[in-house]
């Protein structure tokens, strides 16, 4: 999940550090408002918190051990921005000093585990969790299951950044410089890992926390519950919804339109040497022509090859047979990747929208005056 | 003091089969190992070497721009020249090539190896060898793809491990300065450092302490609750801290603003060597383009 230095471009990576940047500017614009002055000892706190629990062995049903990010109990005990920082703030330490992650590849680590991971982690536990008590078991189950989800979208993001690899940086032979394997391999070599053990870890480990707390120190979810049933506190509400943050969808739609524009035009100045491009282009077609016959009815040429075919089948979209060119591909690839998300996102927060606007509007506690 | 034996010995009527250490116990050893890791990296900044004596930014700016020139580069030579700057950089700051490869290179190669592994046979391009019994076919696009990644990854790995082994952590932390991280983060980032030993310890006691109270195994469903409310205590411990440390610096006057001491001052030494790594970095990725 850790995406090491040298799987993706540097042209993917300064992507993913620009689509990062405006999260983490207004993650601490809104954090330093809602803390003030505690925004240092807690998110440092927290950030150390959730480095430490990256390190634990959790326990998994069947026998194994895995490691869990933790981005859904930051998320949950925190809110999504604070989580965004302390998550970040980790993973730099994980990456700068001990090596886990790469330094090129932590905007590209961050986006995926600390700003879409919290995102998802947080509205998908709103949401599930609904007007549910602080101490319902339904609360146990929306915080294991968005913990479940928020790897499982990471780790999707993380496997469509290395499947966008192969299609745009290839050497003049064909050999892929990056990571090797298209979206038809690598969306379900990284997804079998994350449904499987690494889903597990995070869903032991959120929703066993809330377990916990509920008994333990019920205080500390109010935050993310600001419709629970029993919440009675009255500090004001933080900004919520959409038109809070309007500018930063409108900035990540530009982004969505320009990154791939980007690319390409880094694609291009890489095919301005004419002979090779040109016989690489010949190489590619030879490529395709493979890729023809490889296509989900025809027998592939190698064990291998067709195990990823069987693993396409679900989602024809991303079999390349069907794409004209690689960038064109790479567009939609990305377009889909990123809209998908968008979309989520949206449905999620009108639901949850509609859901607390018919309770009357209870008010959460600041995470400063939970601690 | 008394006890010079090693405390772990196997008891002589232990089972033959090696009991599955429990997740507690591996929880332990990876907690401690950070802290081990941690410690070893001060004690090698603090060795006479040639980067322990650079200034920290030079450092940091230095090392990044190799690691980005390994990162741009096209051609495998280049990248394997960087790794051999990278090694030699590591004999002339006294790093020994042991810790190199049991931190970084074998990992490396067998997380990425394994990666790489299929890469071989599944990358369309011109067969130049087919496997004797499976008749899988091995492309030499595909072996160039496995070269590309592992050297990559190595030589970055590699260049960012001798930062870290050859600088006080303090001090990178504020050479981030040059980069120009905005300062609350630097000091979110130093706190956040030195709190990680605090509850890596206090992680480690917890566990320790369970640890010695526990005979047998824990069924599944217990061993999950005791790590969901390991995670939780430790949470708690967390907050509660956050909040005395908070408590001790408004006593001590803080009122929100962040100010850190920009103390490197840099020598001539310092301009040659920060010009050495640039150059070296445009160069291969020049050569590399």
């Amino acid at each position: 999940m850790h995406i090491p230095d040298g799987y993706l471009s540097p042209a993917t990576c300064a992507t993913l550090y620009a689509a990062a940047a405006p999260f983490w500017y207004v993650a601490l614009q809104r954090v330093k408002r809602l803390l003030s002055t505690r925004l240092v000892p807690l998110i440092s706190l927290f950030a150390a918190f959730s480095f430490v629990i990256m390190m634990f062995n959790l326990p998994l049903p069947g026998g194994t051990t895995g490691h869990a990010v933790g981005m859904g109990i930051a998320a949950i005990v925190l809110g999504p921005w604070a989580s965004m920082l302390a998550i970040s703030v980790a993973l730099l330490i994980q990456a700068l000093f001990f090596g886990d992650g790469g330094i090129t590849a932590f905007g590209a680590n961050c986006f995926n585990m600390a700003i879409v991971g919290s995102l998802v982690a947080y509205w998908a536990y709103r949401l599930i969790a609904g007007q549910a008590a602080i101490t319902a078991p339904r609360r146990v189950v929306a915080a294991a299951i968005a913990g479940y989800l928020s790897i499982n979208v990471a780790a999707l993001l993380a496997a469509i950044e290395f499947g966008i690899q192969p299609l745009l940086f290839t050497d003049a032979a064909g050999a892929p410089l990056y990571a090797p394997y298209p979206l038809s391999v690598a969306i379900p070599a990284m997804m079998l890992g994350h449904l499987t053990i690494a889903g597990l870890a995070e869903l032991v480990v959120t929703g066993g926390v809330v377990a916990y707390l509920q008994k333990s120190d019920p205080a500390l979810l109010k935050l993310s519950a600001p419709s629970a049933r029993s919440a009675d506190d009255g500090a004001p509400a933080p900004a919520r919804g959409w038109a809070a943050t309007r500018s930063l969808w409108i900035g990540l739609a530009v982004l969505m339109i320009a990154s791939p524009l980007g690319l390409l035009a880094a694609g291009t100045a890489w095919g301005e040497w004419g002979a090779e491009d040109f016989a690489d282009a010949q190489a590619r077609q030879a490529i395709q022509a493979a890729s023809g016959n490889l296509a989900p009815p025809a027998s592939p040429p190698s064990g291998l090859a067709q195990l990823s075919t069987i693993w396409t089948a679900p989602i024809p979209d991303y079999a390349p047979h069907w794409m004209k060119s690689e960038s064109f591909g790479y567009i939609l690839s990305a377009m889909m990747g990123i809209g998908l998300i968008l979309l989520t996102f949206l449905v999620i927060g009108g639901i949850s929208r509609v859901l607390s606007r018919r309770n009357s509007d209870a008010a959460p506690v600041s995470p400063g005056g939970s601690a | 003091m008394a006890l010079t034996n090693q405390p772990a010995a196997v008891p002589s009527g232990a089972p033959a089969r090696r009991r599955r250490k429990s997740f507690v116990e591996r929880t332990i050893n990876e907690l401690s190992g950070a802290l081990e890791r941690a410690l070893y990296a001060e004690e090698l900044a603090r060795a006479g070497g040639l980067l322990q004596r650079l200034d920290p930014r030079v450092k940091l700016v230095g090392l990044l721009a190799l690691i980005v020139a390994a990162a741009l580069s096209r051609n495998i030579l280049v990248i394997l020249g960087l790794f051999a700057v990278a090694l030699a950089l590591a004999l002339l700051s006294r790093v020994p090539l042991r810790t190199l490869a049991t931190r970084v290179w074998v990992s490396a190669l067998l997380f990425t190896g394994m990666i790489a592994l299929p890469a071989i046979f599944i990358t369309p391009g011109a067969p130049i060898y087919r496997l004797p019994l499976l008749g899988w076919p091995i492309t030499a696009q595909g072996l160039g793809s496995a070269a590309y990644l592992i050297t990559r990854v190595e030589t970055a790995a590699t260049l960012a491990l001798l930062l870290i082994l050859c600088t006080p952590w303090t001090h990178v932390l504020k050479a981030m300065r040059v980069l120009r991280v905005p300062v609350v983060f630097v000091v979110i980032l130093g706190m956040t450092f030195r709190y990680i030993f605090l509850m890596l310890e206090i992680a480690r006691d917890m566990f320790e302490s369970r640890q010695s109270r526990m005979v047998g195994e824990l069924a599944g469903a217990e061993r999950r609750r005791l790590a969901g409310s390991s995670v939780g205590v430790l949470l708690s411990k967390t907050l509660q801290l956050s909040s005395d440390v908070y408590m001790a610096m408004q006593s001590r006057g803080f009122r929100g603003e962040v100010y850190t001491l920009d103390d490197f001052a840099m020598r001539g030494y310092d301009w040659l060597a920060l010009a050495g790594f640039l150059t070296v970095a445009a160069a291969a990725a020049w050569l590399g383009r």
